[in-house]
């Protein structure tokens, strides 16, 4: 079992032809995705090494019965891709593309609350549930299957925590790279009360980084409704006040959003925080029931 | 990017928000000058991209054109916590009735907007929220739906009868300057009402979303009046996510998380980093090249980490290109490099068959902060 992405997942890709697009698509599917459609608007007809390409979702979702959509179009047009694939009724969205204009986000996710769609990013690796599908960048070889599960606002350290975790044998039931933008789908929150109900997953990682108060807010929702251990690892402790490392998202404001101030609050409640990536997978190993 | 206050009040005025006069300066003789073209007096304010100048000395009543070049003298050329002065905004002074307080801004853990508005002016609104939060109306806007009457009607219903159609209307003008152009932060304090009765924008704070920027050409042609550090601007003009910091290890890595996380890791093993730099994902050889021609023109750079983990991104390609730069750049300090995921052997293989004098091989991520650390703490010794 795994959540969101799994062997049942039947996947189009808005922007499949595009290089970035279609690089993944068809890594995507070597690692075992069922991806039955992709959408570019004027190429409805033609394929990609057998993946037939519609005009739009609507039409993937009827003629090839797409229930998820990978988003790979450039930031300009992306918020519309994300608003029509909702629209089309696909259960679940993950929207790689990084750089979307943040009021055009904050469209979306008002516009999402009137729906039953999920969304995860934008600015994100994607979802991997090892063994059964791979929807995103996040490079398979590095994962294995298993029973924990892993969230992430940083996608290398997805990778980086991933593959501590392999080698000490340490597989993972789904990792989902919820991305780096300030507004953004599926968080802490939401991953974490997936996986407390998934009941292959036995353990909870989550990634988190300066700025915003997804972490504090993931801290007061696991005291209340967790009850699998979560092991914890925040990323800018040496970010200074105002400079934005990176993601649009990662930035300390005044005293807000401190690395210090989100681990101290997980720990609070009962999170084991390591330093580094090698001892979060550490963590994790005493952790683990046996 | 945040907004100099002048810049905000022209995007103020160009949605019809009332503020005072004002002639921005760069020497204290058009300050003297703007004062005299403004009736005598004047009030002049230093031009930051960071808040506090009231209380900091960054702003000064100035009863004659002598005091508002005296001023100007003083604030000119400063240090204004960490930010250099190189311009003052020069305007008329008004008289005042009250002040009051508003501001809209991105709420990121709802993705709506979250308007404020007090009666309380020229306060901390920091401090206030938390000494007072009844002081204050605070009113989630859902970008769906917008701003609405009865959200302006619950904000203004805290001010005075006399203020409320003046404030109501600049709330309007407000918003429709968030939604037209991509603010992600508009404040204004103190907002003010005057003896007259208008109701004026004594202050202007503005942040601009930069994923925007592309369509807000006349915002983006502004930040090259911003202070840039020479190495930041290089590293911008290559397309490179960097941020200079103080101290003596260059880093490189891919991912910003991943960077972030070697900067905490460098500092643990008793080293500080000297900058933040993302090479992005898929990095090509020539990225690499560059990015290391950028840290190593950094003069405060002793040693350099470079901390890859291959997803999409090729340690093979990573490895020829750190040697590219080699050939490209005379490296004068070590440069420990640590690489793991795709291709990593392929990528140590041809570092170790090169056998550059300047590289050192990391085993690890924790071997390879340690291994750093050591070589500029022996540097400064």
């Amino acid at each position: 079992m795994s959540v969101l992405v799994g062997a049942d997942t039947r996947l189009v890709v808005q922007g499949m032809t595009g290089n970035e697009g279609s690089f993944h698509t068809l890594r995507n599917r070597d690692y075992g995705t069922e991806v039955v459609a992709g959408v570019t608007p004027g190429k409805a007809g033609q394929d990609v090494e057998g993946i037939p390409v519609f005009g739009t979702v609507a039409d993937a979702v009827r003629e090839a019965g797409a229930d998820t959509s990978m988003v790979f179009v450039p930031p300009r047009f992306a918020a519309d891709a994300i608003l029509e694939a909702a629209d089309a009724g696909v259960r679940l969205i993950v929207c790689i593309t990084e750089g979307i204009p943040v009021k055009d986000m904050a469209y979306v996710r008002g516009y999402l609350r009137g729906t039953r769609t999920s969304l995860v990013g934008p600015n994100c690796p994607g979802v991997i549930s090892p063994g059964e599908a791979n929807v995103g960048i996040i490079p398979g070889e590095v994962c294995a299957p298993g029973r924990v599960g892993l969230v992430s606002r940083s996608g290398t350290l997805v990778y980086q925590i991933v593959h501590e975790m392999t080698s000490r044998g340490i597989g993972q039931s789904t990792c989902i790279g919820m991305g780096g933008d300030p507004v953004h789908g599926i968080g802490f929150v939401e991953a974490l009360e997936l996986f407390q109900r998934d009941a292959e997953t036995d353990l909870v990682v989550m990634v988190g980084e300066i700025g915003g108060d997804d972490e504090e807010r993931a801290a007061a929702f696991i005291e209340d409704h967790v009850t699998k251990p979560v092991v914890g690892y925040i990323a800018g402790f040496e970010a200074p006040p105002g400079k934005r490392m990176g993601h649009a998202g990662a930035i300390v404001t005044g005293s807000k959003g401190t690395a210090a101030a989100k681990a101290e609050a997980l720990e609070a409640v009962g999170v084991r925080v390591g330093h580094d990536p090698t001892s979060v997978a550490a963590l994790v190993a005493e952790a683990l029931p046996d | 990017m945040d907004l100099y206050e002048h810049m905000g009040k022209d995007l103020f005025r160009a949605h019809g928000i009332d503020v005072p006069r004002g002639i921005v300066a760069e020497t204290p003789d058009a300050a003297a000058k703007a004062t005299i073209a403004l009736g005598g007096r004047s009030v002049v304010k230093i031009q930051v991209q960071v808040g506090g100048r009231g209380k900091g000395g960054g702003v000064a009543l100035c009863a004659t054109p002598q005091d508002a070049a005296a001023a100007a003298e003083r604030m000119l050329g400063s240090d204004f916590k960490g930010h250099h002065v190189s311009r003052v905004l020069v305007e008329e002074q008004l008289p005042i009735a009250q002040e009051f307080y508003t501001s809209f801004v991105l709420d990121r853990s709802t993705g709506e907007y979250l308007a404020l508005m007090t009666a309380e002016g020229g306060i901390d609104i920091e401090s206030l929220a938390a000494e007072r939060p009844d002081a204050i109306r605070r009113v989630h806007v859902d970008p769906v739906l917008g701003l609405r009457a009865w959200h302006v009607r619950e904000l203004v219903g805290t001010l005075p009868l006399e203020a409320r159609e003046g404030a109501g209307e600049i709330l309007r003008r407000l918003w429709d300057l968030l939604q037209d152009g991509d603010a992600t932060l508009v404040e204004v304090n103190p907002l003010v009402l005057l003896e007259d009765g208008r109701v004026v924008a004594l202050d202007a704070k503005v942040t601009i979303d930069d994923n925007a920027l592309y369509r807000q050409a006349h915002v983006a042609d502004l930040m090259d009046q911003f202070p840039i550090d020479p190495v930041e601007k290089r590293a911008k003009d290559a397309g490179l996510q960097y941020v200079k910091l103080d101290g003596h290890v260059g880093i490189i890595g891919n991912g910003a998380g991943l960077v972030m996380s070697t900067l905490d890791v460098v500092a643990r093993a008793g080293a500080q980093a000297a900058n933040f730099l993302d090479v992005g994902g898929g990095a090509s050889a020539d990225t690499m090249a560059t990015s290391l021609e950028v840290i190593l023109s950094d003069p405060a750079v002793d040693a350099v980490l470079i901390n890859i983990f291959g997803g999409i991104t090729r340690c093979d390609l990573v490895a020829t290109g750190i040697l590219e730069a080699l050939d490209r750049v005379d490296a004068t300090v070590p440069i420990v490099v640590r690489l793991d995921g795709t291709n990593a052997e392929e990528g140590r293989q041809i570092l170790a068959d090169a056998a550059h004098p300047r590289i050192v091989p990391a085993a690890t991520m924790l071997d390879a902060a340690e291994q750093v650390a050591a070589l500029v703490t022996g540097a400064a010794a």
